[in-house]
């Protein structure tokens, strides 16, 4: 009999219930068409109701203690997790104003960071290496664009001769 | 024998210089991914979806395919050199492929898996030309009522039936049909699940599912848990194997396209049972059982061989019906939907350039990953030896690229890393990701189905059941989800009590 705590079972059975009450209530928001035989509620009661019975179902393996998985394992390294969140955050937060090239080298070095690696100058070096050529081949060669910026328009003029914005 | 000549069609599409290099990119860019452990083919092709804007469909779809066999090859490389199999199916090769390599018979492992991939690889292909035409002619007789009873049996059978947990495996699919729902109701116009939010009044992207799930879900993964190094074996052997090697391998070979090609084709899919039925019958028919556990190769060339040919099982439902069973799958149908291409039994009659095409350019792709992986495969090895840090780095860094791009907004990253967190808990407590994707792209065709034929019956549901084909299909499904739980229920009965 294993005597390991079963709460984050027990949370994580709840938080699916939980999701079976957001999709229930916004099923209840979707206005319904009077004059089709089906309108577009059922299939959203159908998600509720699939996801209410799974939630109960997990929610008395978690209570039993007889959720089986994998990785048990409770130690996390928190640090670790706060570095590539930080990386992650700042991306979100700044990449329509300061533009990916910037923005997404702190996310390589942050990512790297949290694998352990201890050498920021080098990463920040190659993150920066790398989304700058990501960018040059994306937004420039295949015209798949990843947005504007500071270190993106100083590309865009330098590299006005050989893709001349259109 | 009529298949022959669409396939002599195909060839003739696919053998044009740029198709050609469309495939040889596929195999190459999917060998790698393959090898890198915590990239696969279903990320991969997320990845590379904003390609359909650029290039016409063809010529994607032979990109794709291409990436969906190489990540084949490149898997099992890693199971065998290092013991983390990256996807089920590849676990049995790491069981006994490493084993191998640990006794210094690497090449041979690496040698027997490839040849047998090969074999394999091209006998299911060449399944698929003879069992497209007559799975859309079964097809052709469906209406939408056995069409949704049939995408039921379906949902039922990956989440449910493969896969650890029933229940765990149906909460990702209803998590996945409730994503495919948010948006602008194709029929009624209305908007569903947008919370207010305009961003998502045209539906959440599969990209962002697809790389949230897989990229940021598992790199979180890796980074919250203690770090391992994982140790890559040197191959010290001839990659070519010996008299005695292959004479204990071509039979192998044989029987695990045989049995991996029917099951990969069924509507229900997945490589695992196939693979595991094939190394209990080589175990079973060795005149050496005692070497497995140990290092047997048969244990390698069976498993192997089945796992290939179940993936090209799976492009027959894919292809005729329209039906994904596995997460690549669904995504390369949805990039045929970005085509406006409608997958399904009529896709044969109105792509048949794209089916054939894609069908041949598969059989040469097959040619080309033998030669990339057999002497080329000291390359492969090096790609093993990219640090962790700058590995993860990267795939976050395209990750965004591949997110930002769809609308150039910082909701979309948001979302990124929301549907990242919710990965990381699936991962955490073990509930598989594919039924999500195959529930997003599949639930809005389920749901359409379903619509059509309750307009048919006037708004009776009673018409899955009168109709023949969907009763059966229906009880099929039930059968299927109800007899693993009554067995499970019974079993913790009778161990639970002394609990």
């Amino acid at each position: 009999m294993d005597t390991r705590s079963r709460t984050p079972e027990t949370a994580m059975a709840l938080g699916v219930i939980a999701l079976a009450g957001l999709v229930a209530f916004g099923t209840t928001q979707i206005p319904e068409v009077a004059y089709v035989q089906v309108g577009p509620r059922i299939f959203g009661w159908i998600a509720a109701a699939g996801l209410g019975v799974m939630g109960a179902l997990l929610l008395f393996t978690a209570v039993k203690g007889i959720w089986q998985r994998e990785d048990p394992g409770e130690a996390l390294d928190w640090p670790a997790l706060a570095t590539i969140g930080a990386g992650l955050l700042i991306n979100i937060a700044f990449i329509e104003t300061v533009g990916f090239i910037l923005t997404s080298t702190i996310l390589f070095a942050a990512t790297a960071r949290a694998f352990g690696s201890r050498k920021w100058l080098r990463d920040l070096v190659i993150g920066f290496a790398l989304t700058a050529c990501a960018y040059v081949f994306f937004d420039k060669v295949l015209e798949y664009r990843i947005g504007s910026g500071l270190v993106e328009d100083l590309l865009t003029r330098l590299l006005a001769p050989l893709f001349p914005p259109g | 024998m009529e298949a022959l000549g669409f396939l002599a069609q195909g060839f003739a599409i696919a053998f044009t210089p740029i198709n050609l290099l469309w495939a040889l990119v596929g195999v190459t860019i999917g060998t790698a991914v393959g090898v890198l452990p915590g990239l696969g083919p279903a990320l991969t092709i997320a990845l590379l979806l904003p390609i359909t804007t650029k290039v016409e469909a063809t010529a994607s779809m032979i990109l794709f395919a291409g990436i969906y066999y190489g990540g084949m090859y490149g898997g099992s490389t890693t199971s065998i050199l290092i013991n983390t199999p990256g996807e089920s199916a590849s676990i049995i090769t790491a069981l006994e492929g490493n084993k191998m390599a640990k006794r210094g018979r690497a090449g041979a492992a690496l040698s027997t898996a490839a040849i047998g991939s090969f074999i394999a690889g091209t006998i299911g292909t060449l399944g698929i030309v003879f069992l497209a035409q007559p799975v859309v002619d079964l097809a052709l007789k469906f209406g939408p009522a056995e069409y949704f009873s049939l995408i039921v049996l379906c949902f039922i059978t990956i989440s449910a039936v493969l896969g650890n947990s029933a229940v765990r495996g149906l909460t990702a699919l209803f998590f996945g049909i409730f994503l495919g729902m948010i948006g602008t109701d194709q029929q009624s116009g209305q908007a569903r699940f947008t919370f207010g939010l305009i961003e998502l009044l045209d539906g959440v992207n599969v990209v962002i599912v697809a790389v949230g799930l897989f990229a940021i879900g598992e790199t979180l993964w890796l980074i919250a848990k203690p770090k391992v190094e994982d140790e890559v074996l040197s191959i010290k052997d001839s990659i070519w194997m010996t008299k005695e090697d292959w004479a204990r391998s071509w039979k192998p070979w044989l029987r695990g396209a045989c049995l991996g090609f029917p099951i990969g084709a069924l509507p229900a899919g997945g490589a695992e049972i196939p693979t595991f039925l094939s190394y209990w019958m080589e175990k079973r028919l060795s005149k050496k059982p005692e070497e497995f556990g140990h290092g047997a190769i048969e244990g390698v060339a069976g498993p192997e061989a089945a796992n290939n040919a179940s993936a090209a099982g799976v492009l027959v439902p894919m292809l005729s019906l329209g039906l994904p069973t596995s997460a690549t799958a669904a995504i390369m149908l949805s990039a045929l939907q970005s085509y406006g291409i409608n997958p399904g039994p009529q896709l044969l009659s109105t792509n048949p350039q794209l089916v054939w095409g894609l069908i041949a350019s598969l059989l040469i792709g097959n040619f080309m990953l033998v030669v990339l992986n057999l002497p080329l495969v000291g390359l492969w090895v090096k790609i093993l030896k990219i640090p962790q840090p700058l590995l993860y780095g990267g795939i976050l860094v395209f990750s965004t690229i591949g997110t930002y791009g769809i609308s150039r907004s910082w909701v979309d990253l948001a979302l990124l890393l929301a549907i990242g967190i919710i990965g990381y808990l699936m991962r955490k407590f073990d509930f598989p990701a594919a039924p999500v994707i195959i529930g997003m792209i599949l639930g809005p065709i389920a749901e359409n189905s379903f619509r059509q034929a309750m307009t048919i019956s006037q708004g009776s549901p009673m018409i899955f059941l009168e109709k023949p084909i969907s009763l059966a299909l229906l009880v099929l499904a039930a059968v299927a989800v109800l007899t693993p739980l009554i067995l499970r229920y019974r079993r913790w009965r009778a161990t639970g009590q002394r609990a």
